[in-house]
């Protein structure tokens, strides 16, 4: 049987991508943020998950405004970084796992889902970014991805409570799939930012707090704001928290957080990592 | 937890200095998105810095978007609905990053917009005890 052992939520700015490719990880503007992988590292290694499923949204790299969807799952055999726009593009390839992906689109399209799916699929930093940062180094990533993009540029975005149930259908079908994979489960994006208008540079580290508080032991706390509300509170960008809350509603079992570090600024950003332990919860 | 919401003419919420790039703003934008979009290829950077008025009319971009693009007028380009991360990849080729963009924006320096980012500057971190017995 397969297991979902446990979620890796991050921060994907741009410039971390930039900084990785520069080999800044030990500057005293960068280290606070990359020395908070050293328990994701640790974890990954002690657990080695074949599989990683990673909500996301794309900033304009696969999908542009002339067809954007709101929920966009892959089942490509496998996926490449391409350049965004400022010259880097991180060479090592995405292994797809098409026979997952195909379950979770079934399931999901089961509790009334309607995604997208996409056999053809570039992923963009916000993808690479936190890949480069959990599994640095290595010749070829050692799980496989199934990205699911979720719409947090054109509004109207889906709800909080929508992402939230979109996760808990993925989390279902990562039960139900008969592979003996261990899987983990990714969250990118946030924490509060905003990059245009009068109010550019705004962080919220009250609003990020509340979030990283209850992300582990009370995720339903983060559905009662409206992504309006969100966007008050964690900024025009920030609202990529809806990335987070899916990956959360994907794991079922019995959540333990084992790391988390919050380090403002990198870039514009109020930046985070938080690991979290996925346990089975066996019913008698 | 949030102040009173600010409501405009059609009923749309408002959030003080805060763009929402809601179906509006896609429609008007969508030449000049279009335009950065294609800047995700080198070749078509290289194009646009060639021959910036040639590139731009392939486009078809308002003359409130060949305005704010000529005179590297950020506010003016997300008032013509310019979504920012499209804008970045247009920015790149003038050499500007996302603090030069909010810098603007806000009409303080860099270094002052740098330091309103630093007036939030702290570290948390938590690690869990690792269980012993497993």
């Amino acid at each position: 049987m397969s297991e979902v052992i446990g979620g890796v939520f991050t921060s994907h700015v741009p410039a971390i991508g930039s900084a990785i490719a520069r080999g800044l990880q030990q500057d005293p503007y960068w280290k606070p943020f990359f020395d908070g992988f050293d328990p994701v590292h640790e974890f990954l290694h002690r657990e080695k998950p074949d599989v990683a499923v990673v909500f996301y949204n794309d900033h304009g790299l696969n999908f542009f405004l002339d067809k954007m969807p709101t929920f966009a799952i892959g089942a490509a055999t496998e996926y490449r970084h391409e350049d965004e726009g400022w010259g880097i593009s991180f060479p090592r390839p995405y292994p797809g796992h098409q026979a997952l992906s195909w379950h979770i689109i079934e399931e999901v399209v089961k509790s009334d889902f309607d995604p997208v799916t996409c056999q053809a699929m570039t992923v963009d930093h916000a993808v690479a970014v936190p890949f480069e940062l959990a599994w640095p180094g290595a010749e070829e990533f050692p799980v496989k991805l199934i990205p699911i993009a979720i719409n947090t540029v054109q509004h109207p975005l889906p709800s909080a409570r929508r992402c939230y149930n979109l996760g808990k259908a993925v989390g279902r079908a990562l039960e139900s799939w008969q592979g003996d994979e261990k899987i983990v489960v990714l969250g990118t994006g946030g924490l509060s930012h905003q990059l245009e208008g009068g109010r550019a540079g705004h962080i919220n580290s009250d609003y990020d707090r509340f979030c990283l508080r209850n992300l582990a032991r009370d995720p339903e706390a983060l559905l009662q704001h409206d992504v309006l509300d969100i966007v008050e509170l964690a900024g025009s960008q920030g609202v990529e928290i809806l990335n987070w809350i899916a990956a959360r509603g994907a794991l079922h079992g019995s959540v333990r957080e084992l790391a988390s570090n919050y380090h403002v600024p990198i870039s514009n950003t109020a930046a985070a990592t938080v690991l979290l332990e996925n346990r089975v919860t066996v019913s008698a | 937890m949030l102040p009173l919401a600010q409501i405009d003419d059609s009923g749309r919420r408002m959030i003080p200095g805060t763009p929402v790039f809601d179906g509006d703003a896609a429609q008007a934008g969508y030449p000049l998105n279009a335009m950065c979009y294609s800047f995700n290829s080198q070749a078509n950077r290289d194009a646009f810095v060639a021959d910036e008025e040639g590139y731009m009319a392939r486009f078809a971009l308002t003359p409130a978007q060949l305005a704010a693009v000529r005179g590297r007028d950020v506010n003016a380009m997300i008032a013509a609905g310019g979504n920012v991360y499209y804008l970045a990849k247009l920015a790149g080729i003038f050499g500007l990053n996302v603090q030069d963009l909010g810098a603007l924006q806000t009409g303080v320096g860099l270094d002052e917009f740098k330091a309103g980012l630093m007036s939030h500057a702290v570290t948390e971190r938590h690690v869990a005890q690792l269980e012993q017995a497993q």
